[in-house]
């Protein structure tokens, strides 16, 4: 019934507060040592899928399985997982060691075994010089590292992670992403990272589930979300600036809006036979090609800019194609004003296209 | 740890099964419910189980003794046909009509004041405050002492010339529950005035950055933003306030005794008399439950008001 | 003007002036706007604050001034006015002669016996009281809003309705008039609102924490004494200013639930200045007043900030 190497498998898992539906028959199977990123927006249930894992909420139906053990009635500390939490939740009166060894004298670990390993977790997150400060002496960066430390100390199978860079300002959430990447590369223990940020997702996962009112909308790596996403909600919700879309038909291989008609060459249906019908075709902004590599793309046009956006790195412009408005991400040594004219190329492979009606991929 | 058994040897069930739920629900979060037993037995036992008895008892002949002897509507039928009592209820309303709307206009007009910014607010807060600190029995007898006649403050008036000046309202039938709202004020301003400020703290300053760029007067201000903006501060204070009043009861036993002749009766102190005095407990039952009654009134539309309204927006 | 850095600047203005066009900074109104200390709104503002503040320190002043003075004084003089002769003798007696109806102990055997009601009334209600909030902000179980409610709108019953059933009660258990009568009727009527107070202090600690020391596998009492209490003092004071001043004011409890032997402070003071027998002494009972009164005072005084929190507490619903 359980797949053969999985940490941590979920089963038809339920939760109701009320009348309202958290979480809907959710089934999910994350690999040993696997690196799993539920993504989502506020209030899509990726929190509370969370707290379900560690036993902190009690599902309404369902099962959870950590290490082939039936976990779903077991109290948090017995599931065998560490936690870290967005606001570090540290236990403010007491010493980094204090936060470190709480769950370990809870537990009854020897004495020796405590500090062997505190001096293990400390050397690891290089938080030997904290041991004897309080929380309300660290930064948020160190904060968020004793944070860890608490987890890894309890030497578990799974580590969940509750937005725990979500606190920090941008550049320490990017020193603090790589951390937990090495640390990840270098423990090789499961963990189950829930985000709002799809940059720490898109970097982070070995694979993103995507949800949305309780539901996964699409389970897969990050290449596959970002080139190929399953309906136009991933689509729409991976990648900055968001995909272009354009409503339309698809008839025979070609797609039609308005004065745009595209032959879609190259473009991998998701089945081998796809009936004409209304269709929303998707193009990322940094899909539109301009410039010298027009020419590598197979359909070619010309859009007027409307509004240019430069932000250093690249530059966005604002266009109009088919009646909709239109990003294109540019080069940020792009210099265009409104009113130029802009020649554009796409590549129908780049390209998404979904189903008016069901959204989903076609 | 019988839980703990059972959740390992649980097979996993099919995906169409039973909920998954602990057998033994009584004995989840056990500590939580021993914890909480003081909080229950308080719960039910006093604040239901004592209202409900002393109801019950309301509609008994009880008189030195309680007796489940029912004569229906007969203790509240004597309560409201003697005199001591409508007295009371006459006093209870003047009292707290005034003692309401000062308390409370004169807590927001001094809460104003000390949220303009000034020099000294601790101290001026900090002296406002300091009579609420104070029993009523102490509140009482200062007040009592002050508004003696030959040597209070109608004296000191008459020793600086003014020989017909007359203010003497602790025996003046007529007066003396105004005697007893001065020193009721100066007890507990304090309190509301201190709700009041932190409600207007509460405030967005930029509401006030906005009236001050727009050149709205700073009264105005007040009385068309501010003022609507504190509703429920106002809606709670006059909660508190109200159910303080209905509780008046030692201000009068140490100001007053409750006269002169009777005059400054309220209806705490008939309960109290009734029950412990005359041991005429039907009337002291009977009396009480009118006071609850009365707690109900207020209580009701402002519960409703508080939460039954914001379910339907 | 002879300094070569003003010049400079000056000169760097007359730049942007040539490049704007616009207006130089040399004329019109520069920095903070010139303020009169006495605007006419100040003096209104302050004028009405010392204008009120006079009348609440006035009973104050009497009470000090007439303690301090001696019968014939008081009977000839005017009683704001301070003492001629500063004379103690009140508050002796005050303390150790004066009369009730039944006894000519003075206050001290009320001051005692307040005291003795108050530290276990103290200790045991917010004992209970912080366990409650705790249980009800962290381990809610089915129906534990319900007897929260219960206990809030309790807190709105007049005393009065349940005295008598109560009394009846402590009868029953052997505690009519006893001293731990009245510690529990204390505790009872002191657990609304410090439940309240507790519930709402302990629901503002983030949750995650409380989620963090149950992945550590601390249970239920773990959690409350290794985790929540430590970072709660201040709630705890709050919680003992609320508790000292409304149990030494209590009049109410006193005068019922217990004894000739054991009325609580304010019962004494009100026997003592309100007997009939005797000739009244002003300074003696205004001395005892006092008396009464310096506990509560001692503490609000020295609390400051923390006492207008206790109170506000009764008014921030949860």
């Amino acid at each position: 019934m359980l797949a053969p190497n999985s940490s941590v498998s979920i089963r038809d898992l339920s939760l109701q507060f009320g009348a309202v539906q958290v979480l809907q028959n959710l089934n999910l199977d994350i690999g040993d040592g696997e690196f799993l990123v539920l993504l989502g927006s506020s209030g899509c249930g990726k929190s509370t899928l969370l707290n379900c894992i560690a036993g902190l909420l009690e599902p309404t139906d369902g099962q959870i399985h950590i290490k082939g053990r039936n976990v779903t009635w077991l109290e948090p500390s017995e599931r065998g997982i560490g936690m870290v939490f967005q606001s570090y939740a540290l236990y403010p009166q007491m010493t980094v060691r204090g936060n470190l060894s709480f769950g370990l004298k809870n537990a009854r670990v020897p004495k020796a075994d405590i500090d062997q390993r505190i001096a293990r977790a400390a050397k690891i997150l290089q938080i030997e010089p904290l041991l004897d400060r309080k929380p309300a002496q660290l930064s948020g960066g160190q904060r968020q590292r004793v944070a860890i430390g608490r987890a890894l100390v309890r030497d578990v199978d799974v580590f969940l992670f509750d937005e725990p860079l979500s606190n920090l300002d941008a550049k320490l959430r990017a020193d603090l992403r790589v951390e937990i990447k090495r640390l990840h590369h270098n423990l090789t223990n499961t963990m189950i990272y829930v985000t709002h940020d799809q940059v720490e997702a898109m970097t982070l996962a070995d694979r993103i589930a995507i949800m949305k009112g309780g539901q996964i909308m699409q389970l897969g790596s990050p290449d596959e979300i970002y080139n190929r996403p399953q309906n136009k909600y991933v689509a729409d919700f991976i990648g900055s600036p968001a995909m272009n879309f354009i409503e339309g038909h698809y008839e025979k291989g070609r797609f039609r809006a308005n004065d745009l008609d595209i032959a879609l060459d190259g473009y991998r249906l998701a089945a081998p036979q796809v009936a004409d019908r209304p269709a929303i075709l998707g193009i990322r902004p940094e899909h539109v090609a301009t410039g010298a590599m027009i020419n590598a793309a197979p359909i070619h046009g010309e859009v007027a800019v409307e509004l240019v956006e430069p932000m250093g790195a690249d530059t966005l412009v604002w266009a109009t194609l088919a009646g909709k408005p239109f990003r294109i991400r540019m080069d940020g040594q792009a210099r265009l004003a409104p009113g130029d004219r802009l020649p554009i190329g796409l590549d129908p492979a780049k390209a998404s296209l979904f189903d008016a009606k069901t959204e989903e991929r076609l | 740890m019988a839980v703990t058994d059972q959740a390992q040897t649980a097979v996993p069930r099919p995906a169409t099964g039973a909920p998954a739920r602990r057998p033994l629900r009584v004995f989840r979060n056990l500590a939580s419910k021993i914890a909480a037993i003081p909080m229950v037995l308080t719960a039910l036992v006093i604040f239901v189980g004592c209202t409900l008895w002393t109801v019950v008892y309301s509609f008994t002949r009880s008189g030195m003794l309680p007796r489940l002897q029912f004569v229906g509507l007969d203790q509240y039928e004597r309560l409201w046909s003697t005199p001591k009592w409508l007295v009371s209820i006459q006093n209870l309303a003047i009292y707290g009509i005034c003692a309401m709307v000062l308390t409370l206009v004169l807590g927001f007009l001094l809460a104003a004041l000390l949220d303009r910014k000034i020099r000294g607010e601790d101290v001026f807060r900090t002296i406002i405050l300091y009579p609420f600190a104070l029993s009523f029995i102490v509140t009482g007898l200062v007040w009592q002492w002050l508004l003696n006649p030959d040597y209070g403050i109608q004296n000191v008036v008459r020793s600086l010339g003014w020989e017909s000046f007359e203010f003497n309202p602790l025996y003046n039938p007529d007066l003396v529950i105004f005697g007893l709202l001065i020193a009721g004020i100066w007890h507990g301003t304090g309190l509301s005035m201190c709700i009041m400020l932190a409600g207007l703290r509460g405030i967005d300053e930029d509401i006030w950055k906005a009236s001050r760029v727009e050149g709205i007067p700073t009264w105005k201000t007040y009385l068309f933003v501010i003022i609507p903006m504190m509703r429920p501060v106002f809606v709670t204070c006059l909660v508190l306030i109200a159910s303080g009043i209905i509780k008046l009861y030692d201000l009068v036993v140490a100001q007053t005794g409750g006269g002169p002749g009777g005059s400054s009766e309220v209806p705490a102190k008939y309960v109290m008399d009734s029950m412990f005095g005359a041991q005429n407990l039907g009337q002291g039952f009977a009396a009480s439950s009118m006071m609850l009654l009365s707690v109900i009134i207020i209580l009701i539309p402002w519960a409703y008001l508080e939460y039954g309204g914001k379910k339907r927006v | 003007m002879s300094n070569p850095a003003d010049l400079a600047s000056i000169a760097a203005i007359d730049a942007v002036k040539t490049r704007t066009g616009g207006v130089g900074l040399l004329e019109g109104p520069r920095g903070a706007r010139p303020r009169r200390a006495f605007s006419r709104s100040n003096i209104f503002i302050y004028g009405t604050l010392i204008l009120v503040s006079v009348y609440y320190l006035l009973p104050l002043w009497v009470m000090v001034m007439t303690s301090l003075k001696g019968m014939p004084e008081i009977r000839t003089g005017n009683i704001f006015a301070p003492p001629m002769e500063i004379t103690f003798e009140p508050w002796v007696k005050a303390w150790a002669e004066a009369c009730t109806g039944i006894n000519c102990d003075g206050l001290s055997r009320g001051f005692w016996n307040s005291v003795f009601i108050l530290v276990p009334s103290v200790l045991i209600s917010i004992a209970v009281a912080s366990v409650n909030g705790y249980a009800l902000a962290n381990w809610k179980f089915k129906g534990s809003e319900v007897f929260f409610t219960i206990l809030i709108l309790g807190a709105f019953i007049p005393y009065q309705v349940m005295i008598y059933p109560i009394a009846i009660l402590l009868g029953k258990i052997g505690l009519f008039g006893s001293l731990w009568g009245l510690v529990l009727v204390h505790t009872i009527f002191g657990m609304p609102i410090l439940t309240l107070l507790f519930r709402n202090y302990f629901t503002s600690v983030p949750q995650e924490l409380f989620k963090a020391a149950r992945v550590d596998g601390a249970g239920f009492w773990g959690i409350f004494f290794r985790i929540m209490l430590p970072m709660s003092l201040p709630i705890f004071v709050v919680a003992v200013i609320l508790q000292v001043t409304g149990i030494w004011n209590d009049f109410l409890f006193g005068v019922i639930y217990s004894n000739n032997e054991r009325y609580p402070m304010t019962v004494q003071l009100n026997n003592i200045v309100n007997s009939v027998q005797g000739v009244k002494e002003y300074n003696v009972n205004m001395a005892a007043t006092l008396l009464t009164g310096l506990v509560p005072l001692v503490i609000y005084f020295a609390s400051g900030k923390l006492f207008v929190r206790g109170i506000a507490a009764g008014a921030v619903k949860g």
